[in-house]
């Protein structure tokens, strides 16, 4: 992109008396704004700019080329499940009948969405292995407080006081940024030198303070990409001291056709829609963070909730539940009280339609193969790249592999040059610097959507970056040199903040 | 352990034919998959979960759906939407979403795959687009609600307004209480109560008066002291533009903070959050030309006071230089963040509704300073225009007589609600949503024709009370 002509803010391309917009002229203008008081009114005219269409959209479409999305290479960025995002899912979503429902037009005139909605509750509880799903949620962090709110009011439920919760050193941010939000406190579990739960920390912590813990939170595959071999011992002793199992679905992918959440004994978990179920991540949202439960607590799940009923004459139909839902399993003692609302209407409806295509897409047949070719994509990464990077835990991987940047330290060439030398190439960078188990982490996750070629070219490079680092450091360290920008300075940005365009202007002064 | 699976996943009732054992998302053929094996050492790609405890193996296949091609894929989602399945309605209700004119270039620049298809912008470098884009957001915002930052944007308006008040509550020093007037949105209130119930937030209830905000009640709590924070809507729920004079003096004196949750698209007409002294503005922001899409997505906004910078929950982009001297942009203040901070963080809002920002940045680009004033008027002069004629035919009154309002009201009407609704959507219209046994709330946007209005009061005139 040339940024001289084309790296302007919209403001600065504004000009007066230009308009990009046309409405109709004729309506009834008996009443205007002007009738409301001045102490009513805005003072000064809101200061949006004045551009023509075309102005318009060359200026973004200039910006859209700045970006780096899937469609446009490799996306190995672990943790995000950077798969693949279904070109005919956009199509089904953007049907003009989904886009002009209105969320409080009756059940009786929308049958149609709301089945989709209902199936896929339905679909997700059977992907899990559990009883009910939740799709209120918009995002996996969104799903993560649901979910913990799901258990405090289980516990609430129950008379009991618990406000500790387990998360293991390894686990995402989010997890205890989310406990904290929900009114628990955290309990840091710690890890095994091989990346996994140390049972023993776990049994001690739960001596000490088991009728006190409300839940353990749990990554599996954790952060590492590695499968907890001890899930069923764990899930086993939070039980017994009376707590519940949650399932951060953010590395279910891996999962999928091998195993379930449910049959592992957990109790509440939250699946990221734009990660295991195809949806775009759009730069940062919006996403989707559906959350499902066991039998038994159903009647704590956010509302509204999709049911499906049968009216006096015995017919089907969706129906809106705006209360609790409905217990399966009547329980002794547990009220019938749902946690309450955790956002405006339905949720991400668009975001859940593209779930639900890929699911109908993929079928029982391939849904089950998602699993096996990502473990098997990023097992023959962890194989092909372990000469030049240092591989910690050298077992099996599940859908991600972590290095702990190049083997050769000796060149000062950090994760953090690797990952920007990547980008001159024409990839988007690996995660890095997480999980905070290592110092270099370098986490790639390749998804089953990637061909042989793809990854052998991505090797390729990486093998070329190892080669670099001995032979010309400064260059990997100044990296990146072919991107529209070269490294920023984030120092500058957090010590003399300029977040709006109006304050950049005063800046100038 | 799960029993036998009884959820009912109604099939299409369509028969997949997908052709062999390749998959089109699936570029895997025989030979790369032996090569890739035997580059792991194992025999089979199974052998890859070898490490998983054999009790929690998943031995069968999903009770799921076969797959569908792409043929039977859209036959599917067109049977759905045949409008005896989906009704699309002329639309006469607000409550939180509204029907406005979305600009065709918005919809096609926001599939732009470079958007579409990537991550949170970690990697400045190569996400500047969306970065850039970000930048304009928050300007845009901090112009429409007149304070001073914004971030890069919340879930939806009823959590941008949670986190608000969770905001305000971990604020306060020797609080007691957090108060949110009735009129806001039940259905945003509902979202508050319930953070506020787990975050330890105790919420009173400011009982609403003739519609608006019980302005005695309030001064009486806000004098007894000890308030982390006042929460109102503008418009409020009912549509009624209230007067919010002194409520911030009231508030700041005690050290609380005064949030407003205001719908952006009246922004450019009515009084500001900030000219009403709020430290914090909140909202929905759909009405920016947003696809109502049955409610989600939408996109929370939150602008506030430089003061309260590094309490703001959500991202935020900020302009810095490259090491080429050059303008960029990237993702700051990172240290109010879950994966920096983890419990201690400001909040756990981690991605957003990132392309629903690019949608509204777009479209306030597109309607700009002008269009947006007109979309206003356009959709204050119909609403007026429908109120008269509903309370001219003789049928309805005016629930909150005097009130001024924007593009939205409440009106009484004595006969079967539900039964005058059946009629309109017989007719094709949504008239409005039922918020009391017999008052109906009807909201009016620049869609709306003269004749839709002309024909919604002909058919409600129609009906037998």
């Amino acid at each position: 992109m040339n940024r001289t002509l084309y790296g302007n803010l919209i403001f600065e391309l504004s000009k007066r008396g230009r308009k990009g917009y046309s409405l109709p002229q004729d309506y009834d203008r008996t009443h205007t704004t002007a009738e409301l008081p001045a102490s009513l009114r805005r003072k000064d005219v809101a200061r949006l700019p004045e551009c023509d269409e075309l102005t318009v959209v060359r200026h973004y479409t200039n910006l859209s080329h700045n970006n780096f999305g899937v469609n446009d290479g490799f996306y190995p960025l672990g943790s995000c499940t950077m798969k693949y995002n279904p070109v005919i899912n956009e199509e089904i979503a953007a049907m003009k009948t989904f886009a002009s429902l209105h969320p409080l037009q009756s059940a009786e005139t929308c049958q149609g969405a709301l089945e989709i909605y209902y199936n896929l509750q339905q679909s997700l509880a059977e992907l899990a292995g559990l009883s009910e799903f939740t799709l209120n949620p918009c995002a996996g962090a969104h799903g993560e407080l649901t979910g913990l709110m799901i258990i405090r009011a289980y516990h609430e439920a129950n008379g009991e006081v618990r406000t500790k919760v387990l998360i293991p050193d390894s686990a995402h941010g989010t997890n205890p940024a989310s406990a904290a939000v929900c009114g628990l406190e955290v309990v840091e579990v710690k890890s095994l030198p091989d990346g996994t739960v140390d049972v023993e920390h776990l049994r001690q912590l739960l001596d000490e303070m088991g009728p006190q813990v409300a839940a353990m939170m749990m990554t599996n595959p954790n952060t590492l990409g590695i499968f907890e071999p001890c899930v069923l011992e764990i899930t086993d002793m939070v039980h017994k001291a009376g707590g519940l199992m949650y399932y951060d679905g953010a590395n279910l992918n891996a999962l999928l056709g091998e195993c379930r959440p449910g049959d592992m004994g957990f109790d509440v978990m939250h699946i990221n829609l734009h990660k295991t179920f195809s949806t775009p991540h759009g730069g940062g949202g919006p996403g989707s963070g559906p959350v499902g439960v066991r039998k038994g607590l159903e009647q704590f799940l956010p509302t509204p909730h999709v049911v499906l009923e049968k009216d006096e004459t015995g017919e089907s139909r969706y129906a809106v539940a705006c209360d609790a839902v409905k217990q399966s399993s009547q329980q002794q003692g547990v009220s019938q009280s749902s946690l309450g609302s955790v956002g405006s209407f339905f949720g991400n409806f668009g975001v859940m339609l593209k779930a639900y295509a890929y699911i109908l897409s993929l079928g029982r047949e391939y849904i089950k193969q998602v699993g096996p070719l990502a473990t098997l994509n990023a097992n023959y990464i962890k194989e092909s790249l372990r000469d030049d990077y240092l591989l910690p835990i050298t077992g099996l991987c599940k859908h991600e592999v972590v290095f702990d940047g190049l083997r050769d330290k000796s060149t000062g060439v950090t994760t953090m040059d690797v990952a920007k030398r990547l980008l001159d190439y024409g990839y988007h960078a690996p995660t890095i610097y997480f999980p905070l188990l290592f110092h270099e982490s370098l986490m790639i996750e390749p998804t089953e959507n990637e061909s042989k070629e793809t990854i052998d070219a991505f090797i390729d490079v990486m093998h070329r970056i190892a080669e670099e680092a001995k032979s010309d450091p400064e260059m990997v360290k100044s990296a990146p040199h072919n991107t529209p920008i070269g490294r920023v300075d984030d120092v500058l940005a957090a010590k003399h903040p300029i977040l709006t365009y109006w304050q950049a202007e005063a800046d100038k002064g | 352990m799960k029993e036998k699976q009884d959820a009912k996943v109604t099939a299409p009732s369509l028969t997949g034919r997908v052709g062999g054992g390749s998959f089109k998302y699936f570029p895997h053929t025989e030979e790369d998959l032996q090569e890739m094996l035997k580059t792991v050492g194992v025999s089979s790609v199974h052998d890859l979960f070898a490490d998983i405890p054999e009790a929690a193996r998943f031995g069968r296949d999903y009770n799921l759906p076969q797959a569908l091609s792409e043929t039977d894929l859209r036959l599917f989602f067109e049977q759905l939407t045949a409008p005896f399945n989906t009704q699309q309605l002329i639309c006469f209700a607000g409550a939180g979403c509204y029907d406005h004119y979305a600009p065709s270039v918005v919809q096609n620049i926001i599939q732009r795959s470079e958007f579409l298809t990537s991550y949170t912008p970690y990697q400045a470098e190569i996400s500047q687009g969306t970065l850039h884009y970000i930048f304009e957001y928050q300007s845009m915002i901090a112009e429409l609600t007149g304070l001073d930052i914004s971030n890069a944007s919340m879930y939806d308006g009823a959590t941008a307004t949670a986190e608000a008040a969770m905001m305000a509550w971990d604020n306060a020093k020797k609080a007691t209480r957090l108060l949110v007037a009735e009129t806001v949105d039940p259905k945003v209130r509902r979202v508050v109560d319930t953070y506020a119930h787990f975050h330890g937030v105790p919420i009173q209830l400011i009982p609403a008066k003739n519609g608006s905000l019980d302005r005695e009640v309030l001064d009486q709590e806000l004098a007894a002291g000890g308030v982390a924070g006042v929460i109102v809507q503008q418009p409020n729920y009912f549509g009624i533009i209230e007067d919010y004079t002194g409520i911030a003096d009231a508030v700041h004196s005690q050290k609380g903070l005064f949030v407003i949750n205001a719908n952006p698209s009246d922004l450019a007409i009515l009084k500001t959050p900030a000219e009403w002294g709020a430290d914090v503005a909140v909202g929905e922001g759909q009405s920016l030309g947003i696809p109502m899409t049955y409610g989600g997505p939408g996109v929370g906004y939150m602008a506030c006071t430089e003061k309260l910078m590094r309490k703001l929950p959500g991202r935020i982009v900020g302009q810095t230089l490259d090491n080429r001297g050059q303008r960029a942009f990237v993702l700051t203040l990172q240290a109010r963040e879950q994966h920096i901070r983890r419990q201690k963080a400001t909040s756990n809002i981690c991605s957003n509704q990132s392309l629903m920002a690019l949608y509204v940045t777009i479209y306030l680009s597109i309607m700009g300073r002008e269009g947006l004033r007109e979309v206003a008027e356009m959709s204050y002069a119909g609403a007026h225009s429908l109120r008269d004629k509903l309370i001219a035919s003789g049928k309805f009154k005016d629930t909150f007589p005097g009130q001024p309002f924007f593009n939205e009201f409440c009106l009484d009407y004595d006969g079967d609600l539900d039964t005058l609704l059946e009629v309109a959507t017989e007719c094709g219209y949504l008239a409005g949503v039922k918020v009391g046994e017999h008052t109906l709330m009807l909201a009016v946007t620049e869609q709306r024709t003269p004749e839709e209005i002309d024909e919604l009061c002909e058919i409600l005139g129609k009906v037998n009370q």
